[in-house]
């Protein structure tokens, strides 16, 4: 068996949590990886949509933004931002919306828009751009991102998108019928969350990873399933496909970088 | 009905200090050579609207000329922060920014309610969400009929909206094709719309029939600028410059640096160095 790397597998474990028949709101890095391997897999036939309007997409190489040129020319139809947001969104018709997040607190909410105070940040980010919503109108959200305390808090700094608010049955109080956040996966775990309690926990650990590394990445003491299962190695397949991925877009990138 | 002017005196007669201004694009076809005219004419206290606002408004802020942003997403597509922007706001820097933030859902819905002539917009949006409770242009409105809790915001209503498109024909009426993001909407809510093209053609004949177009009699002035959308993209003209993405973290990471790019770049440039700088970007027809 070939080695990978803590990235390479994460991404592989969330491209095998999408099936043929879905159709996923792609957010940008990690998330598009994990969408485009599942297509160049096991998925071949999985509709990818992306924010700028672009239905059933399948690009050669990796976007760098939410819409590149490539998007919109391998799509079935492109849409406008109105009607991408209206009626596909809105509209009930995306089975996953894929994230990622700068910070993530134990119930799956989400925060991308400023750490500190709101009024008076000590760091201003980029903000929620489609992802209030895609948390809310898709029927559920996968999450993907690297573990770090940093990244994984307590208590997040601002709710960007809502996950599972307090816990519980938070969501339903605020009448969305939507499931949420129903997966995590990182570089080192996957994540489920509780039926109850809606908290996250640790069903799956990487092969190799400890519970030890997945608690001292973690900013809240992180709950273990009792029936803890390693997750499959990636396949010589998945590896080389998103091994072959990466090299496709790096040289895209660099071709064009050499002509500037 | 839509005249065609040099972009310079498009900029002048249809841009005002003060004025509420959108220079839009979704990626695609962003309006920088419009949006860099309007910093050589030095326009003081705009406020800029935009969903995703990029390089061109991290340039305006930098510059001193925006007094607030209305957005709903401010990132360097898939590089990272706008850092220009991020000065103002933590900084100060060079002027204070005043802010109204809403997600992407809400800044679409606003801006089909303005072209719909609607006062504002309602959509399932923002539940749960943060912004609810720190932009007071976040409502909540009782469906009549169902009970249903909404989301309202206010429409968006340029006093002029800037954009870049692929083709207009002789008579005005302007071709968008491929990501066509929110331009059509940010057009029609406003009062007058300044249109940058790659080019003009004597008709659209032999085009399919229900590719976008704004009718002549909806745009204020048209300009020729071909290569007008670099670093963005124009489908079918040239690709998307990512080096000049990444290569702007760097510019505007540091005051110094940024000044004397706009100095070189803009300030001493002009519109028509624009076709030049998408040279190398060009596909074969």
């Amino acid at each position: 068996m070939s080695t990978f790397t803590p990235n390479e597998m994460m991404t592989i474990a969330a491209s095998r949590a999408l099936k043929n028949d879905d159709v996923c709101f792609v957010g940008i890095g990690a998330p598009s990886a994990a969408c485009n391997i599942a297509r160049l897999t096991h998925a071949p036939d999985i509709t990818l949509i992306y924010e700028s309007g672009t239905i059933g997409t399948a690009p050669d190489v990796l976007p760098l933004s939410i819409g590149d040129g490539e998007l919109c020319e391998t799509a079935t139809t492109t849409v406008s931002v109105p009607e991408m947001f209206r009626y596909w969104l809105q509209g009930g018709r995306i089975s996953i919306g894929f994230l990622g997040a700068a910070q993530i607190d134990k119930f799956g909410n989400i925060n991308t828009t400023v750490i500190g105070d709101y009024h008076h940040p000590k760091t201003r980010l980029p903000g929620g751009g489609g992802a209030p919503e895609i948390a809310t109108s898709s029927r559920e959200v996968y999450i993907t991102m690297a573990q770090s305390k940093r990244g994984m808090v307590e208590a997040i700094d601002f709710y960007t998108s809502f996950g599972h608010g307090e816990g519980g049955d938070h969501r339903q109080r605020l009448g969305i019928d939507t499931k949420g956040p129903t997966l995590l996966i990182t570089d080192l775990a996957i994540w489920k969350p509780d039926p109850l309690t809606k908290e996250f926990t640790v069903v799956s650990l990487h092969p190799g990873v400890t519970r030890e590394q997945v608690q001292d990445t973690c900013g809240w003491p992180a709950e273990f399933a009792d029936e803890l299962s390693v997750t499959q190695p990636p396949t010589e397949l998945e590896l080389a496909t998103l091994r072959d991925l990466k090299a496709r877009t790096d040289a895209a990138h660099k071709a064009q970088a050499h002509k500037v | 009905m839509a005249q065609f002017l040099p972009l310079a005196q498009a900029v002048a007669e249809n841009l005002n200090d003060g004025d509420v201004v959108a220079f839009e694009g979704f990626t695609h076809l962003i309006p920088t050579a419009a949006a860099h005219e309007a910093i050589r004419q030095n326009f003081k206290d705009l406020t800029l609207i935009r969903m995703t606002p990029d390089l061109v408004y991290d340039q305006m802020i930098g510059m001193g000329m925006a007094r607030k942003v209305i957005f709903s997403y401010a990132g360097n597509p898939g590089v990272g922060l706008l850092r220009r922007m991020r000065d103002a706001i933590e900084n100060g820097f060079p002027h204070p920014l005043a802010i109204e933030e809403h997600s992407h859902a809400a800044m679409a819905n606003a801006y089909e309610a303005g072209a719909a002539g609607l006062p504002c917009a309602v959509f399932r949006g923002y539940r749960g969400a943060g912004l609810a409770e720190v932009n007071p242009n976040i409502r909540q409105v009782t469906c009549p009929f169902t009970g249903e809790v909404l989301a309202a915001v206010p429409a968006l209503r340029p006093d002029v909206t800037f954009i870049h498109a692929q083709k207009a024909n002789k008579r005005g009426d302007v071709l968008i094709e491929g990501i066509i993001g929110i331009q059509k909407e940010a057009v029609l809510a406003a009062k007058r719309a300044v249109v940058t093209v790659e080019e003009v053609v004597d008709d659209f004949e032999g085009l399919h029939p229900n590719l976008t177009v704004l009718p002549a009699w909806t745009v204020t002035a048209i300009s020729v600028v071909p290569g007008g959308s670099h670093p963005s993209y124009t489908q079918g003209y040239y690709a998307r410059d990512n080096a000049a993405y990444l290569e702007w973290d760097e510019i505007a990471a540091d005051r110094h640096r940024f000044r004397d790019w706009m100095q070189r770049n803009v300030m001493e440039a002009g519109v028509e160095d624009f076709a030049g700088r998408v040279a190398h970007l060009r596909k074969a027809a």
